[in-house]
């Protein structure tokens, strides 16, 4: 099990803060990108995808509940789960600036959803081989449903793309707006440079060429253009979001803000 | 909504290894991979499958309620097709 029972083994208290950090930023981008979904819940384009963007919410929001019982732990602060989703505020989040994004138009969620699939494909399948032997069976676990979450994703890029004359001009137009995000996606930073160098997460260099093969694959089987414009380098991991987080938590965290500790 | 634009499929779930597929309902999709990841959120969530098979309702061909007379009342009176009338075994769990 985990090895914070195990004083000694965890003694480098800067590998700790940079684990707690990683840790936090898969929960979040869970947590956030899960939340979005729920927003479609009653106006998707069809009650079969009410259902089906709801079964991606719930697989994300429990990921994102796993994650941050393992924060809560690593933290050791006597936070838990709930107390760091619903009472953290925005510049303590550490999600993926395109997980924040807004669910736009039926093309916009795709897009948006296709992306960060084909992300935690790279990523739970490295940390499915972590030396963290916690978020290790976390990706393992995660992998099986972030396949199905792709598996949804793509096939709709390719019926969007390859479909009508307006679901492709909307499509394309979506992944312009989109794609100015993708390049903190396998940017690495310190943190990730000390997870990757200590065994504990995937190199996002080489995770991020593989991305990219199956990024560009999947556009050409859906007719798209790949965006021509370079990724700005967001930083939303690092606690620094466009102005869309604020008002996902306003809504997610309003109930706990207003009457603390509530519960039914 | 565009959903009436999608064709009508009809949804077999088998329950577990061994069973048989059975009828559990229908949906709509615009093709039949589409169909399968909707049996697969409508109706699997509470573990209810191992195994999918969808088919469009469209192409079902199904008996004319009309006839049903022809077809089903002449086996009314033949009673003695029901193996009631054979002792059993204890053994025998299943049949």
């Amino acid at each position: 099990m985990s090895a914070v029972a195990e004083p000694g083994a965890r003694s480098d208290p800067t590998l700790e803060t940079a684990r707690l950090r990683y840790v936090l930023r898969l929960a979040d981008t869970s947590l956030v990108l899960g939340q979005r979904l729920g927003e479609w819940v009653g106006h998707a384009p069809a009650l079969e995808e009410d259902l089906g963007l709801a079964n991606l919410a719930l697989d994300l929001i429990g990921q994102a509940r796993l994650l941050l019982g393992y924060a809560a732990e690593l933290e050791g602060r006597g936070r838990d789960e709930d107390a760091l989703a619903y009472l953290r505020d925005a510049p303590e989040f550490l999600n993926l600036t395109l997980a924040e994004q807004p669910n736009g138009d039926f093309a916009d969620t795709v897009v948006r959803q296709w992306l960060i699939d084909a992300w935690q494909l790279e990523i739970y399948g490295g940390l499915a081989g972590s030396s963290d032997e916690r978020l290790a069976a976390i990706a393992a676990k995660s992998l099986k449903e972030t396949s199905y979450h792709y598996r949804f994703s793509s096939g709709w890029l390719t019926r969007l793309g390859d479909g009508t004359e307006e679901s492709h001009a909307r499509t394309q137009r979506s992944l312009a707006t989109l794609w100015r995000f993708t390049g903190e996606l396998f940017a690495p930073d310190e943190v990730d440079e000390r997870m990757s160098a200590a065994g504990i997460a995937p190199a996002l260099p080489e995770a991020g060429g593989r991305w990219q093969e199956r990024i560009a694959a999947d556009l050409r089987r859906a007719t798209l253009q790949c965006p021509a414009s370079h990724p700005y380098p967001w930083h939303g991991k690092r606690g620094v979001h466009t102005e869309h987080l604020g008002h996902l938590l306003a809504e997610m965290q309003h109930l706990q803000r207003t009457y603390p500790g509530a519960r039914w | 909504m565009s959903e009436t634009d999608w064709p009508l499929f009809e949804v077999f779930i088998r329950s577990r290894s061994g069973l048989e597929h059975k009828h559990v309902g229908s949906l709509h999709a615009a093709d039949a991979r589409m169909a399968v990841e909707h049996a697969r959120d409508v109706y699997t969530r509470r573990q209810e499958g191992v195994s999918i098979w969808v088919v469009r309702s469209a192409d079902i061909i199904a008996s004319d309620p009309a006839e049903a007379d022809s077809l089903f009342e002449p086996a009314r009176d033949k009673v003695y097709r029901h193996p009631t009338f054979y002792a059993i075994p204890d053994e025998v769990k299943n049949l």
